[in-house]
């Protein structure tokens, strides 16, 4: 095999030593330090959008009739489909034997769980009165009312919630073999209690094993149909509704596709530098880039059909409001974000059908890049030019962000990074007891 | 000492998980039951080698699975039906397609939960103590190292006669697990 997915001369001691060594025994590193302060400082940012999004209400954003829906939901739409590649590589590519997947599967579960933990703020802060926010539970009240389960707002809520539940099951199910190795390596004594009451008293048992990898597959299993259904029902907000250029039957399918593009791409983004930084480039080889690279390279043509489809489905329905929404995304006042869009998310992407492109570490975290920007791009794109002119055109209007609406988006950049930050530095990055497992694989052949 | 302090077990180490599944077969012909094997990483055939037939886990997650579906839907039909009618759209009461989305999530989450709190469950975990900690060596069982324990529990368990045993299995090395922590 020319292109390996672990570098040569590995024994299941110095994938231990390595990759627990980044936690247990690396000092505070300056880089680390700042980049987190850099992080902890937007999550005040957050705070303080927040605070006063409580005090003043919405109006502090730039949302108002017709758009009611402004960066709130571009965001969660946005950090929900980059929160899918995590259960994706770990669920689906392990149900297909895809073995490339184990080094990066810790990290984008991480990935996915801070995703998601952005994702759900959104929702609830464009409440308008989010302090009420439990309302959307069914639960016996006073007031005598229950949810409307016929609105894809109340899907939604249970989609996030148990999505966000069953990441972090997985994703804590998968630790808890490396958190008994830190246990076992920690050399002071508050690191061995800590780790040592997460990893639950794990000793490797035979029979223990047993079960785990059922459980693991089980969950695998049922992780794969909640994937897909997660953004499904995310795309539902929109398709269920009647606004044209939302009511379309390739909303789900494509909605998916774009998640699993989006979620990729920050994979890469993030496990780039960080391979880089950590000198990793042994276990997230060339191979899992270039990998990668393909995922999102077939993805990203799913998209690029969503896209061809919509706007022929706009001139085929010979619908005058379709064909009108169509006509004002690509000549309208927000053209220029369209065709930005179309550059990040389509022409952009297709650098990647060169191998020197796949094989450079550089020139794929810029094509991720953009493709990041472009899918944010689509979801404004989906949300606003949608909204802004419907079938009135005495009710037609613009929408543009404020201060507050940059800072709270901002602010969960932040929120995401700083959980990441700490999440480098007092948990494996790797799957150790994984890497293992392909250690003695690759010996034996 | 007119006592000799009581001990777990005796735990034998291996480099690599061939040679422990050699000595799992060995000790099997050999007549011990209670025994179990601790591997860094799951080993393929082990449990087989050592007696476990199911994990009971699947059946666990299908109830788990069912018990969602019908809360899930049950829930939706009683609250649109009885606690809360609301007429949306003339569509009937139980308007059971726009009911799937809530009751597949709900299938899907309780499963999932009953798949890790059942696999926690049979394993007894969380347990912050166990005798096998006493053991020095143990904690490579994490890194590098592949043991075997045949437990003083088994019928056939003999202090001497089971290190002669496993001695004989070719080891890395054989050492006694107490029962008690020792105190420092």
């Amino acid at each position: 095999m020319s292109q390996e997915i672990i570098g040569s001369g590995h024994t299941y001691a110095t994938v231990t030593d390595k990759i627990s060594s980044i936690v247990l025994t690396r000092k505070w590193s300056l880089n680390w330090l700042v980049g987190f302060a850099i992080s902890f400082m937007l999550v005040m940012l957050l705070l303080v959008a927040m605070t006063y999004l409580f005090v003043r209400g919405i109006g502090i954003w730039g949302v108002n009739v017709p758009i009611g829906w402004g960066f709130a939901i571009i965001n969660f739409v946005w950090w929900i489909g980059i929160g899918h590649a995590g259960t994706l590589i770990s669920a689906i590519l392990l149900l297909l034997r895809q073995e490339w997947r184990t080094s990066i599967n810790r990290f984008a579960e991480a990935m996915t769980l801070f995703a998601v933990a952005c994702a759900a703020l959104f929702p609830i802060l464009h409440l308008g009165r989010p302090w009420f926010a439990y309302w959307l539970i069914p639960y016996p009240n006073t007031m005598g009312i229950w949810p409307q389960f016929r609105s894809p707002l109340i899907w939604d809520v249970f989609a996030i919630s148990t999505y966000g539940t069953v990441s972090l099951l997985f994703w804590f199910i998968g630790l808890i073999p490396d958190l008994a190795t830190l246990r076992d390596r920690a050399s002071s004594r508050f690191g061995r209690v800590i780790y040592g009451i997460l990893a639950m008293g794990w000793r490797g048992s035979a029979i223990h094993w047993h079960r785990y990898d059922v459980a693991y597959l089980l969950l695998a299993g049922l992780a794969t149909p909640l994937v897909v259904s997660v953004h499904t029902i995310v795309s539902f907000d929109f398709a269920i509704g009647i606004i044209p250029g939302w009511h379309t039957t390739i909303f789900p399918p494509y909605f998916v596709a774009g998640a699993i593009y989006s979620g990729f791409a920050m994979v890469m983004v993030l496990s780039i530098p960080i391979r880089a930084v950590y000198g990793l480039q042994d276990f997230i080889t060339q191979r899992h880039l270039e990998n990668m690279a393909k995922v999102m390279l077939a993805t990203g043509l799913i998209v690029a059909y969503g896209y061809l489809m919509e706007a022929f489905m706009s001139w085929y329905s010979a619908n005058q409001f379709e064909r009108y929404m169509m006509l004002n995304r690509m000549w309208g006042p927000y053209a220029p974000i369209y065709w930005a869009l179309i550059l990040f998310n389509i022409v952009v992407p297709q650098a990647l059908w060169f191998k020197r492109v796949r094989t450079s570490a550089m020139l794929l975290w810029f094509v991720a890049l953009a493709v990041n920007i472009g899918m944010w791009l689509e979801r404004f794109v989906i949300v606003v030019t949608s909204l802004h002119r419907d079938f009135l055109p005495s009710s037609w209007g613009m929408y543009y962000p404020t201060f507050w609406d940059w800072s709270t988006y901002i602010g969960t950049i932040g929120l995401f990074f700083a959980m990441l930050f700490l999440f480098l530095r007092f948990l494996p990055v790797i799957s150790i007891f994984e890497m293992r497992t392909l250690v003695e694989k690759t010996e034996s052949q | 000492m007119n006592k000799v302090a009581p001990i777990y077990g005796v735990l034998a180490e291996f480099e690599n998980p061939d040679d422990l599944i050699q000595a799992v077969r060995r000790a099997r012909a050999a007549g011990y039951r209670k025994m179990d094997a601790y591997t860094p990483f799951p080993v393929e055939h082990l449990p087989e080698e050592l007696g476990v037939r199911h994990s009971g886990l699947p059946l666990i997650v299908l109830i788990g699975g069912l018990i969602g579906c019908a809360t899930g839907f049950f829930l939706q039909y009683w609250i649109s039906v009885f606690a809360y009618p609301l007429n949306s759209g003339g569509r009937p009461l139980n308007s059971w397609p726009a009911f799937i989305p809530v009751t597949f999530e709900l299938t899907i989450l309780v499963a999932a939960l009953s798949a890790v709190l059942g696999m926690l469950g049979l394993n007894g975990l969380p347990m912050p103590y166990h005798p096998l900690f006493n053991n020095p060596r143990f904690a490579l069982a994490s890194r590098n190292r592949f043991f075997l324990c045949i437990e003083s529990s088994d019928k056939r368990f003999n202090r001497e006669e089971t290190s002669k045993f496993l001695s004989e299995l070719k080891p890395k090395g054989v050492s006694e697990v107490e029962e008690d922590s020792v105190n420092e």
